[in-house]
């Protein structure tokens, strides 16, 4: 891992590099050549209450309900959480399971929504305008409240990581990650070129509410027109005087969080840990935006920029889409699909999952539709065996070795993969493109995760198990226990009371044989003292 | 609309198996005309009869195992290894030493482990060994290079020694022969002769034999352009090469007399061809980068101690087989460390 030196403001700037990682075509043109649009009122909106990682939200709302644009209908009160809100007005017609943007394909509980084309907002909160004089609490709160999530992929509540646990907030930098690594994708690229005042904003909120040393922008070197308006926007700007826009070289996985952390301060986030632990943050830009109009304006989080594209799709384009808007009434607005349509993946290739249907909605991290053709993206081809090439070694960037992971996992030994950090895996997809036996690496380790995590859970179901059935024969000795000692006390007591009146009787006797003698007086008394 | 799922990445990929070894085969190739013209028809016939073998031992293991044949050829290691074989072995070896030599290298080494990636021994080398050890004077007998050759072949000659075992006219074998350079170097060096007295010999050049030389340097081309194509990484041949090499520079500096230059090792025998070409394997070197660095240093090292002190002129093989059976310690020994973990790994 070495350093290399980029140029910041007419001043020299250390940058590292992480071992591994692969150069792509990005692909990134297509989507480009048209400006981007806002997408027309859905005829359905079909919100998953589950957009976020953490506690899952319940609704606010039943079916029937009539709804404002802002208003909040799902909510949970765990820590970790974020709410979701109705994009626009109109009437709850149904709360149930539907297909949700999700690799397992698995439908999720939604609130389905039929605008009324009104558009009608609900009365939102103030403005925080001079948001340095408010609590920062009360603006955490804001952001909790907007629903805020992790618009990158991740979908991690941005409220909480804006609230660094103790002992971690000593943040030294916050990154504004504009990397966008990923191919096809041009929504955070077009967010940054038409509206970096509310980037810069929103990073300048997060910037107060962490009181962060530096503020660094990170954008790929493979979008000049993006890193011109960010350069302008901060040199213009005088909420963030901290800030300043890094260019990054154009390699995948760039935007992945360690990876990024590393390129820009040289520190690496403990195994399992968090970044705030080595004093960074890392927020999207679109997150940043995000964070702007909810603080700013008090809009919560309803609509984001999504890149439609791919030769699967007429005139790919970047739309700013109400969340909860289906696939499929966004595709006829960008010309309809073309015949070469082979694929429906929702993200990059990289990291994107491929969808059955296009009834889908797009969710707060949904950043591209993806459609290609089988050009772009040929189906896979059959798998040959592991010549233990190293490809994927040099590949990783986190600097594993894969092809030895996927021979315990082949050969179901989940603990060896475990030893081999199996679980450090940030399934970015390098092994997997670089494979010349087109070993589907990435899939392997992820249902090895999962298998590991049943097994886990298997034992701690075991375990507990355990532990009850211990604690039932514990608690059953214990009343036999107390059974036993209670009938040997009334045994005890019994015989006591026997034995006194033996002795009471056998007395009232010598009374009554009125012949009484000191040396069995003495006996009896002895024998009672025993007894007692 | 409906469409079919498949899992992340989606991406085309670059790189196949195919495509590595077909990179390997075509930087042999220049090397392998080289032996040709150098060493004659012989090399050539060697080669048919080789691939030949391995190809139908490939198909009759594919078949036994009910598997489909024609996707196991066409990844061509086993042509490869075909190829591999038959420019380290003499080149008027009986035809029947060539047939066995190929199918225990494809049957037992390669295909009895699980076939290509489960092999613990490189095929090649396994099966030169198997014949160096149980035929050492058929699998000794090199001709001399074209320049010093009185008795040159042709094609029809060299069908008739290979398949008939007849030398041509009145020729013996003793005659057609003659010591490889590391041989000369070596009987020299046992006769008390210095190595500069050794140099005038005429079957020696510039840094190797006459000839072989030439060999040897077409070898570092082929093995440049894999670079190239990234077929291979630098580190086995480099450490390889390097271990050779800076084991020569010690004695040499030691004593010039009686230990010959960095330079001859490197350009005499199958240095050159082992470093790039055999080493590299990597199904049976060790799965780590900084793990083949150090399988390639004891390659490089183990070929300069039987060379100098051992039983036999040349090592290669006896070092790439040495080394196969150490890749496992080299490779726990040396596992990278992880991103984010720290004090734990080796690096």
């Amino acid at each position: 891992m070495s350093k290399f030196y980029t140029e910041d403001n007419n001043q020299i700037r250390k940058l590292w590099t992480f071992s591994g990682g692969i150069h792509i075509p990005d692909n990134k043109a297509q989507s480009l050549t048209r400006p981007a649009g806002k997408a027309e009122m859905p005829q359905r909106l079909v919100i998953p209450l589950q957009q976020h990682i953490g506690a899952p939200n319940e609704p606010l709302v039943a079916v029937g309900d009539k709804v404002l644009k802002g208003q909040m209908i799902g909510q949970s009160q765990g820590f970790v959480s974020a709410p979701v809100h109705a994009s626009t007005s109109g009437t709850v017609v149904d709360i149930g399971d539907h297909p949700v943007a999700h690799p397992s394909a698995l439908p999720g509980p939604c609130i389905v929504i039929e605008p009324d084309k009104e558009d009608k907002w609900a009365d939102l909160p103030p403005p925080m305008e001079y948001y340095a004089t408010w609590d920062k609490r009360d603006i955490r709160n804001r952001i909790r409240e907007s629903g805020i999530v992790g618009m990158g992929g991740a979908s991690f509540p941005t409220s909480v990581k804006l609230s660094p646990p103790e002992g971690q907030q000593d943040i030294q930098s916050l990154i504004i990650n504009g990397a966008e690594c990923e191919p096809f994708i041009t929504s955070d690229d077009v967010l940054m070129q038409n509206h970096a005042e509310r980037i810069i904003n929103g990073a300048a909120i997060m910037n107060y509410l962490l009181d962060a040393k530096e503020c660094l922008i990170a954008i790929e070197d493979n979008k000049p027109e993006a890193i011109e308006v960010m350069k302008k926007a901060v040199a213009a700007t005088e909420k963030l005087d901290n800030a300043h826009v890094v260019v990054i070289p154009t390699l995948y996985p760039s935007g992945s969080e360690k990876q990024l952390i590393y390129i820009l301060t040289g520190k690496e986030v403990p195994q399992g840990g968090l970044p705030s632990q080595v004093g960074v943050v890392v927020q999207n830009v679109s997150t940043a935006a995000a964070v702007s109009d909810a603080v700013l304006e008090g809009k919560p989080l309803i609509s984001r920029l999504v890149t439609l594209t791919g030769e699967g799709i007429k005139e790919p384009q970047n739309l700013e889409v109400l969340l909860g808007t289906q696939v499929e009434e966004l595709v006829p607005q960008v010309g309809g699909y073309t015949n070469q349509a082979s694929k429906l993946i929702m993200g990059g290739p990289m990291m994107g999952f491929s969808m059955r249907s296009d009834a889908i909605p797009v969710g707060k991290a949904n950043n591209c539709v993806l459609v290609p053709s089988l050009d772009e993206i040929p189906n896979p081809e059959n798998i040959s065996a592991c010549i233990r090439c190293l490809r994927c070694v040099d590949a990783c960037p986190m600097g594993l070795v894969p092809q030895n992971m996927y021979w315990h996992v082949q050969s179901k030994a989940l603990d060896k993969a475990k030893e081999n950090n199996l679980f450090d895996c940030v399934e970015c997809g390098c092994c997997s493109h670089v494979c010349p036996s087109r070993i589907p690496l990435v899939q392997f380790f992820r249902s090895a995760k999962a298998a590991n995590l049943q097994l886990d859970r298997d034992q701690q179901k075991k375990e507990r198990a355990r532990e009850r059935a211990e604690a039932r024969n514990e608690r059953l000795e214990k009343i036999a226990a107390e059974k036993k000692a209670k009938m040997e006390a009334k045994k005890a007591a019994m015989k006591k009371k026997k034995e006194a009146a033996a002795a009471l009787k056998k007395e009232q006797e010598e009374q009554a044989a009125a012949k009484p003698a000191a040396d069995t007086n003495e006996e009896s008394t002895g024998s009672e003292g025993q007894d007692g | 609309m409906q469409f079919p799922t498949i899992t992340s990445p989606h991406t085309s990929r670059p790189n196949s198996v195919q495509k590595a070894m077909l990179w390997v085969i075509l930087a042999l190739i220049p090397g392998t005309l080289a032996m040709i013209w150098f060493f004659g028809w012989g090399i050539l016939i060697n080669m048919v009869l080789a691939i030949t073998t391995a190809i139908a031992c490939e198909a009759l293991v594919m078949k036994l195992r009910g598997r489909e044949i024609k996707p196991v050829i066409m990844d061509l290691s086993a042509i490869l290894t075909a190829m591999l074989f038959a420019v380290a072995v003499p080149p008027l070896l009986p035809w029947w030493l060539t047939v066995l030599g190929v199918a225990f290298a494809i049957l037992l080494v390669k295909q009895a482990y699980g076939g290509l990636g489960y092999n613990v021994f490189n095929p090649a080398m396994a099966a030169y060994v198997l014949l160096l050890i149980s035929y050492p004077v058929q699998m000794t007998s090199w001709l001399p290079p074209m320049m010093l050759n009185e008795n040159p072949m042709g094609l029809l000659q060299t069908l008739n020694v290979i398949f008939g075992g007849a030398l041509p006219g009145s020729l013996t074998w003793d005659a057609v022969t003659m010591a490889t350079p590391l041989d000369t170097m070596r009987t020299g060096l046992s006769l008390n002769q210095t190595v500069s007295e050794i140099s005038s010999n005429p079957i020696l050049g510039q840094f190797g034999g006459k000839g072989w030389e030439v060999v040897a340097g077409l070898y570092l081309l082929g093995g440049g352009f894999m670079l190239y194509k990234k077929a291979i990484s630098w580190h086995i041949p480099v450490s390889t090469l390097g271990g050779l090499a800076v084991m020569a520079l010690l004695f040499n500096i030691l004593d010039g007399d009686a230990y010959p230059l960095s330079s001859f090792h490197i350009f005499s025998g199958a240095a050159m061809l082992g470093a790039f070409f055999i080493a590299t394997d990597p199904v049976s070197a060790p799965g780590t980068r900084k793990g083949q660095i150090y399988y390639g240093a004891g390659i490089g090292i183990l070929v300069y101690i039987i060379r100098t002190w051992g039983g036999y002129p040349d090592a290669i093989a006896f070092s790439v087989l040495l080394m196969n059976m150490a890749a496992p310690t080299i490779e726990f020994f040396t596992r990278p460390r992880t991103f984010g973990h720290r004090g734990s790994g080796n690096d």
